[in-house]
């Protein structure tokens, strides 16, 4: 029991209180602090990952009686160490690339704390073994990144902000409502105890009810398309470190991943809960990326195209639930799970890219619209080559990451014979590099006689770019079979083998 | 506001603080705890500024205040708990002190400790929302 | 049952404010209202007939206590819901600060 899975939450959270208190001497702390920090955990969740620990930790020693697990469980096995990788490679990413940026807004120790109070509202997400703890750890999350939208304290991000709020509070409540709809069910809050009680009883009206109910709590955090109005809105108002934060981890963490966390290791989910999650995600990749093919601000292109590529992990996990549920081959949902969470470490990766590229334009020029922009490749070539990068990444160019998680996904839906969803994903990545040329070219080439003494972002801003075009290349190396057992094949065993996860928690 | 509610206020807010404290001390023995002794004790408070009016008393040092003893009370929880790594089972939020009789004040562990600083933390943080609001609306009245 | 559709019925009061009202300040009462109703279910869930208030005392002789576990969870919901409000609370008066009102007809410079 000498674990030390609770770090990742306690030390985002003790930074996130220290950070008031010192700050009031200087200010460097919790520059500082906060990348440090990350970057510890960092390295320990990679460490975690590569050694492939799975253990469930007991807070406060209240072992199980009878083995019905009695206190509150973190658990940690392939597919939450996933996660908790993505979120702190990024979080320290983005916090080093702020040092300079947010230097523009007034209190920037608030910033870092409540920066710090995200990371750990997510850490204890995807760490929480139970409904309720999970609630609390999404609530503190989303608090925070509730304040840090409307951080600009500008009428758009009030109002962004606000609306945001609004949103996400029926999220909260449809969550609260569905978790004390499965406590009336089962009389208990375990993932796993609630997983045991629900295989021995049957499937009925109630369950189903509570099931639709989730999809729309956990879907509306998740911005698939019926819930997305506040993500373009929330994510093109906030500082862009923060919108990379948001697009490139918070959706997926208290959204997609909750999403799969409960549907495969919770309920045991039938056809039309298999297609009804299928179909939303098509939705979303269809409309997503016709919505943003419209766009003249940046940063909402941006978030469109996060929607849209939402709906690719969604459509995976989809296709991935209806082969399972249909009784198909294994190795065929196995394919498309595994690209589906490849897609999703990538999007991290390349939308966090993509918004600190939109940071960077912005810091230099202060405006977001494409039709003012123009001809910056010149001047700025960190910035145009990682986001020439990124684009090609997200639109699915081969050397690049991209175009092997959406190839996998492709392949798993012709596998398991739904040409028309191949078919698809297969116009709308075309479609997406049609609308990333059009920003590419809007925003970097032409020439424009406005900006011709713009100069390149400070060093901070461009090393977190140039790390992260690198990884754009670099995880394409996951394709390889051998490397892929040991990151991302954990994670999709884990979800598939759903007594593993149960035997985890009840020993 | 009029002589008579200043004079009951300050009266009152005596009493709230003091059954704020006792409901706190009480946490693990009857129902309430931190968060609700917590919500008295800001509500003391609260009390004596709305009944005196906000420039009576200097705001945004108080603010500091309250902001500051919200953050260090929350770290002295969380490193109460961290010790529990440390001592006993090994286990983060273990309970290492004798948790003495069922019933009696001093008894459950580190319960009444985490309820006190709870308290603390939650009459600061009420406080605090409390002040920045009424900062906020200063600032529009500007 | 009468209770769970009374509760229903506030939750729905509150949708309906949520709607139809124009001010900030009232949607944030009406997004309480909607909370609330949720936090009066599960406290009813964990009500057993006949149950007394779950305190160890001693004096019953082989009490019936109600469920206590809901009890904690809407206490800990009644923090978080308190978080939110204060939250919004602070977004619509700076709102109101920059546009010199709370109608959210007056508000809508973003698309959505």
């Amino acid at each position: 029991m000498n674990s030390l899975i609770p770090l990742f939450i306690i030390i985002p959270l003790a930074t996130a209180f220290i950070i008031p208190i010192i700050g009031k001497i200087t200010n460097y702390f919790a520059k500082i602090i906060v990348p440090v920090v990350l970057l510890i955990l960092c390295f320990f969740s990679i460490n975690l990952l590569i050694s492939g620990n799975q253990e469930s930790y007991v807070i406060g020693n209240w072992q199980p009686i009878n083995d019905i697990p009695i206190g509150i469980n973190l658990v940690l096995d392939g597919f939450s160490n996933l996660i908790l990788c993505v979120i702190s490679l990024i979080g320290f990413l983005v916090s080093f690339y702020s040092y300079s940026y947010i230097r523009k807004y007034s209190s920037e120790n608030n910033f870092y704390a409540l920066f710090c109070l995200m990371i750990a509202g997510m850490n204890g997400v995807v760490l929480s073994g139970d409904l309720f703890n999970l609630f609390v750890f999404l609530e503190i999350s989303v608090l925070a990144s509730y304040a840090l939208v409307a951080f600009g304290v500008g009428k758009h991000e009030l109002e962004a902000s606000f609306k945001y709020q609004v949103l996400g509070n029926i999220a909260s409540f449809l969550i609260l409502f569905s978790i004390a709809l499965l406590y009336w069910q089962t009389k208990t809050l375990n993932i796993a105890d609630i997983s045991g009680l629900l295989k021995i009883g049957d499937n009925s009206a109630l369950l189903t009810f509570t099931q639709i109910i989730l999809i729309t709590g956990f879907g509306l955090k998740a911005a698939i398309i019926p819930f997305h109005a506040w993500l373009p809105d929330a994510h093109s108002s906030a500082p862009s470190p923060v919108s990379a934060m948001l697009s490139g981890v918070l959706i997926k963490a208290i959204g997609v991943y909750v999403l799969i966390r409960l549907f495969f290791s919770m309920f045991i989910f039938t056809h039309e809960i298999a297609l009804l999650i299928t179909i939303l995600g098509t939705l979303s990749m269809i409309i997503g990326s016709l919505l943003a093919i419209n766009q003249n601000d940046i940063k909402r292109l941006l978030a469109y195209s996060s929607i849209s590529q939402i709906g690719y992990i969604i459509l995976g996990i989809g296709i991935g639930m209806m082969v399972l549920s249909s009784g198909g081959e294994k190795s065929i949902a196995i394919l498309a799970i595994g690209g589906s969470l490849f897609h999703l470490v990538n999007h991290s990766v390349f939308k966090g890219l993509l918004f600190l590229g939109a940071g960077a334009i912005e810091y230099r020029t202060n405006t977001r619209d494409m039709n003012q922009l123009g001809g910056l490749a010149e001047n700025m070539p960190i910035t145009s080559t990682t986001s020439l990068g990124a684009s090609m990444s997200i639109s699915g160019i081969p050397p690049f990451n991209g175009f092997f998680s959406k190839l996998i996904i492709i392949i798993a839906a012709i596998q398991a014979e739904f040409y028309l969803l191949a078919f698809l994903a297969v116009i709308i990545s075309i479609i997406t590099l049609a609308y990333f040329l059009k920003f590419q070219k809007s925003v970097f080439y032409g020439k424009n006689q406005n900006y011709k003494n713009i100069k390149e972002v400070p060093f901070t801003m461009s090393f977190s770019m140039i790390i992260l075009v690198i990884l754009c290349l670099g995880l394409s190396i996951l394709a390889i079979p051998s490397i892929r057992e040991i990151v991302l094949d954990q994670a999709v065993n884990s979800l598939i083998n759903i007594d593993e996860y149960i035997n985890l928690v009840i020993k | 506001m009029s002589i008579i509610v200043k004079k009951v206020a300050q009266l009152i807010a005596g009493l709230i603080f003091l059954y704020g404290i006792y409901i706190i001390v009480h946490g693990h023995l009857t129902p309430g705890g931190g968060f609700a002794g917590g919500a008295l004790i800001a509500g003391a408070y609260i009390l004596v500024i709305l009944a005196n009016g906000s420039d009576a008393i200097k705001l945004k040092k108080e603010e500091v205040g309250s902001s500051l003893s919200e953050s260090v009370s929350i770290l002295v929880v969380l490193m109460m708990a961290v010790a529990g790594f440390f001592i006993g089972a090994k286990v983060f939020f273990n309970n290492y002190l004798p948790t003495g009789k069922m019933g009696e004040l001093i008894s459950a562990g580190a319960i009444p400790l985490y309820n006190i600083f709870i308290g603390i933390e939650v009459a600061a943080a009420l406080l605090t929302i409390f002040l920045a609001l009424i900062i906020y609306k200063e600032e529009i009245e500007e | 049952m009468i209770v769970y559709i009374l509760c229903f019925i506030l939750f729905l009061v509150g949708l309906y404010g949520l709607i139809t009202r124009r001010n900030l300040i009232k949607i944030v009462i009406s997004l309480s209202i909607m909370e609330f109703s949720i936090f009066i279910l599960l406290v009813l869930i964990g009500y057993i007939d006949g149950g007394i208030a779950p305190i160890i005392t001693g004096l019953e002789s082989n009490p019936t206590y109600v469920d206590p576990l809901p009890q904690a969870m809407v206490l800990t919901a009644i923090v978080i819901g308190l978080a939110t409000t204060a939250m919004l609370m602070a977004i619509a008066i700076r709102l109101y600060r920059k546009y010199r009102t709370f109608d959210i007809r007056e508000i809508k410079n973003l698309k959505g």
